[in-house]
């Protein structure tokens, strides 16, 4: 392909790929998204080639390999086009007869359909009430695209935001566009990006450079990642305007290197640009000169913090610094510097073509457009959602995705990772907003959304924040580095049941003192998780402190399994199951746990059989008297 | 050695032996030894003209290095919060018990290296792990026992 010189030639390429495309061809769309690829769809790739290859259909059909669609639930997805046929949880051995019925014969193989409650078959990807709640504008085109190949972003007219930015528009032009989007940043603090972009072009010196931060540290998200495996165009076309808007002529994408796909279909699509002119001197005939240089970054949460994540890109350890000077003044090198979240770039070249009144038209009144959550934990159909802002927290979880498996209640859901809070069923009715959630002691963070039901303990949930946090804090300021550690034994404490009742007041004191005094924000929200569960879930910690009661029957030193010896039908199996031998008993020989042995691996209640139901987690009260070793089963069943 | 020094030498001057790539040196080199010497840390520091205190500080900060060799079969147990929620300790309980080697430890025949991580991108499948980059979706005991049968 030519180097484009102009508009016009963006435009009669993007032309010239369609051309060359007839609609009405079959192409057979593979999920190869991380959730899919753990599901073996490089498998599932193989064998439709091969399948392909065998019924002849080589010329007749496309293939295309694309990222994440987001229903990671019921991977390996395959989508076929032009009738958009969706199938779900597909494996190598589906596919010859997916091949000879519906490619060959244009026929529905109903297997493998999406099922709804009625028991009604869903052929269509959208009419999945999955997908059908959600408003997919900066994910829907992953279904879309192969990343690998800039031909699919054109064709679906990328890069004639750019094109419009750099040959039309004035920088201010563009600040005052996005300005008026009111768009805020999706990576944690919901800053105005307009606002930020109009500080870095003020400051003084230069060069000035622009940043994407995709570090994503939240453990338990992984939206950012999708976007840049499976659309890393829109990322860099954001970022391009972004730069001109800022008058940056050097980008960075930081992008952790546990993100391998990232890394490699970034690569990829910066190759592909720059062989196009999008990207380097003289962008499409604008004047304008652009490059941008990936970093791989080596893994900790506090490197995704702005300030951390720019000493790293200099080469040293990712630390905090105070923010007295913002990066915007002072950044990469000392240099004026603009950091944004992957999403909020990607977001920025809709809003350039659609208008700034289009984008302010979905939303509420302080959170304009659409955002990505990574929907996880103990929900039907886990995967990445995108909803308009001031969805309900109760439509995110329930109409999307599905409500809590296995019958079980809803207890919580947690937002905005590890610097987030746990927020219990009465605040279901919250909208998702970014000054909605911080209200309520959380925050929209970059996108986690953990659900959990009632077997989850919250003064445990807290206690993993806390020890995930303790191990990311970088140690440079002190209340941080050892608030936190001292909350964290306190809450090891409640755990083991040794928390007394004055636990709760420290916990809270030492929590504020965190919260007020610590160098970055890594310290100042990491007490959220703390002061969230104190304030929806004070039941739980009180029952850990009076009743050495856990009552949802995690935390170890709280729980005893015990075989209940009515129930108990001598079958051996737990007994053969125990790692530590702590089960007696024997054929038609009553099974006892001996709770000195028992280590709480909770093996026992695994594997005994549904229909006897026989062991039992008990928690706050005295295991019963066990029944004489060698007790016959049928004298305590009569 | 000399292979080694090799090695350094294509991946330093790969970046210009530009000190602001010290992470990303580091990071090749990690990947292709699985471990980072101190011979090799040495070299970098002289090759990028790096003080070895920051090189280690780097080095010793980051959860993507090691400074201790890593065996042949690596176990990766997810702990990010989708997985731990669905039960993930109960699994690294199980795996630590089959293995007989703690997170973050590397058995003593060099057979196997057990790591956690904190999201695979697959919480869908979650609790999960990775055995030498092979997904296994909430295995049972019997399960890991294969799994590490077959790691030699
Ligand atoms: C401890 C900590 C970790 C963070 N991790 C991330 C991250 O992984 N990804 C991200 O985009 N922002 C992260 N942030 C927020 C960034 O500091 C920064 O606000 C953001 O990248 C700005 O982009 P935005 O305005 O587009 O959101 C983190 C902040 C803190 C305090
Ligand atoms: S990776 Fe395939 S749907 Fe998410
Ligand atoms: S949290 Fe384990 S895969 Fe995401």
């Amino acid at each position: 392909m030519p180097t484009l010189r102009s508009a016009a030639d963006l435009e009669k390429l993007r032309k010239d790929i369609l051309a060359k495309r007839d609609p009405n061809r079959p192409c057979v769309t593979i999920c190869s998204g991380t959730g899919c690829h753990a599901y073996g769809c490089d498998k599932v790739s193989d064998a439709f080639e091969k399948e392909i290859q065998k019924q002849g259909l080589k010329d007749k059909v496309d293939i295309r390999r694309t990222g994440c669609h987001g229903f990671c639930e019921r991977g390996t997805l395959v989508v076929i086009f032009p009738q958009e046929t969706c199938y779900l949880k597909v494996k190598p051995e589906d596919v010859p007869e997916i091949v000879s019925k519906t490619l060959m014969e244009g026929k529905v193989v109903e297997r493998l359909l999406y099922t709804d409650a009625d028991g009604r078959k869903i052929v269509h990807e959208g009419d999945i009430p999955f997908y059908k709640h959600q408003s997919r504008i900066v994910f829907g085109n992953n279904r879309l695209i192969d990343p690998k190949r800039i031909e699919d972003y054109i064709a679906l007219g990328g890069y004639s935001a750019a094109a419009k930015t750099l040959l039309k528009m004035k920088p201010e032009q563009v600040l005052a566009e996005v300005k008026k989007a009111n768009l805020r940043g999706r990576g944690g603090g919901g800053f105005p990006a307009g606002r930020k972009w109009e500080a870095t072009r003020n400051a003084p010196g230069s060069p000035k450079y622009v940043v994407v931060n995709a570090d994503e540290g939240d453990p338990g998200a992984y939206m950012d990642r999708s976007l840049l495996e499976g659309n890393p165009h829109s990322v860099l076309e954001g970022l391009l305007i972004g730069a001109y808007a800022i008058g940056s002529h050097e980008g960075y994408v930081y992008v952790r290197q546990e993100y391998p796909l990232a890394v490699e279909n970034l690569s990829i699509a910066l190759e592909q640009a720059r062989a196009l002119g999008l990207l380097g001197k003289d962008i499409l005939g604008s004047g304008f000169d652009f490059d941008v240089k990936v970093h791989r970054g080596a893994g900790a949460f506090v490197s995704g913090e702005e300030t951390a994540l720019l000493t790293a890109l200099e080469g040293r350890v990712g630390e905090s610094r105070p923010k007295y000077v913002f990066p915007a003044v002072r950044g990469l090198w000392g240099k004026p510097t603009n950091i944004n979240n992957v999403e909020t770039w990607a977001t920025v070249p809709l809003i350039i073509n659609r208008g700034a009144d289009w984008f302010t038209g979905i939303g509420t009144a302080g959170s304009k457009g659409t955002k990505i959550f990574s929907l996880v934990g103990k929900v039907n159909n886990t995967g990445l959602v995108e909803v308009p802002m001031g969805m309900k927290l109760r439509q995110v979880v329930f109409d999307v995705g599905g409500g809590i498996p296995k019958g079980k209640r809803f207890k919580a859901v947690q937002t905005g990772g590890p610097s987030g809070g746990v927020l219990p069923e009465s605040l279901l009715d919250l909208p998702v907003d970014f000054d909605e959630l911080t209200g309520v002691g959380s925050m929209m963070g970059s996108g986690g959304m953990i659900v959990m039901d009632e077997d989850n303990c919250m003064v445990d949930i807290a206690r993993y924040f806390l020890n995930f946090l303790a191990g990311e804090s970088c140690g440079k300021c002190v209340p941080c580095r050892e608030g936190i550690y001292q909350m964290l034994k306190i809450l090891n404490r409640i755990c083991d049941g040794k928390g007394s009742e004055s636990d709760l007041e420290l916990l809270q004191e030492i929590a504020e003192v965190v919260r007020d005094s610590s160098l970055c924000a890594l310290g100042g929200t990491a007490p959220n998780p703390v002061l969230s569960t104190l304030r929806y879930f004070r039941d739980e910690y009180e029952a850990h402190i009076k009743e050495k009661r856990c009552p949802s029957g995690v935390c170890k030193a709280l729980i005893s399994y015990y075989i209940d010896p009515v129930k108990c039908q001598a079958c051996m199996i737990c007994l053969k199951n125990c790692p530590v031998e702590a089960i007696s008993g024997g054929k038609n020989l009553v099974h006892v746990i001996d709770q000195e042995k028992c280590t709480k691996c909770g093996g026992c209640l695994e594997v005994c059989p549904p229909k006897f139901g026989a062991v039992v987690k008990l928690s706050g009260v005295k295991v019963p008297e066990p029944v004489p070793r060698g007790t016959e089963v049928s004298r305590v069943h009569a | 050695m000399a292979q080694e020094a090799t090695t350094i030498d294509s991946v330093v001057s790969a970046y210009e032996s530009d000190s602001s790539s010290l992470i990303q040196v580091l990071l090749d080199i990690q990947r292709r030894n699985r471990w980072l010497p101190k011979e090799t840390l040495k070299e970098v520091s002289e090759k990028l003209d790096v003080p070895l205190t920051q090189v280690y500080h780097v080095s010793t900060f980051y959860k993507a290095f090691s400074l201790v060799p890593k065996g042949r079969h690596s176990l990766c147990v997810c702990l990010g919060t989708a997985c731990q929620v669905r039960g993930a300790p109960r699994l690294l309980d199980k795996v630590v018990d089959a293995a007989g080697v703690k997170p973050g430890a590397t058995s003593p025949d060099m057979r196997i290296s057990l790591d956690t991580v904190n999201c695979l991108g697959c919480c869908a499948l979650g609790p999960v792990m990775t055995v030498d980059g092979e997904y296994y979706s909430n295995p049972s005991t019997k399960e890991i026992q294969d799994i590490l049968a077959a790691c030699k």
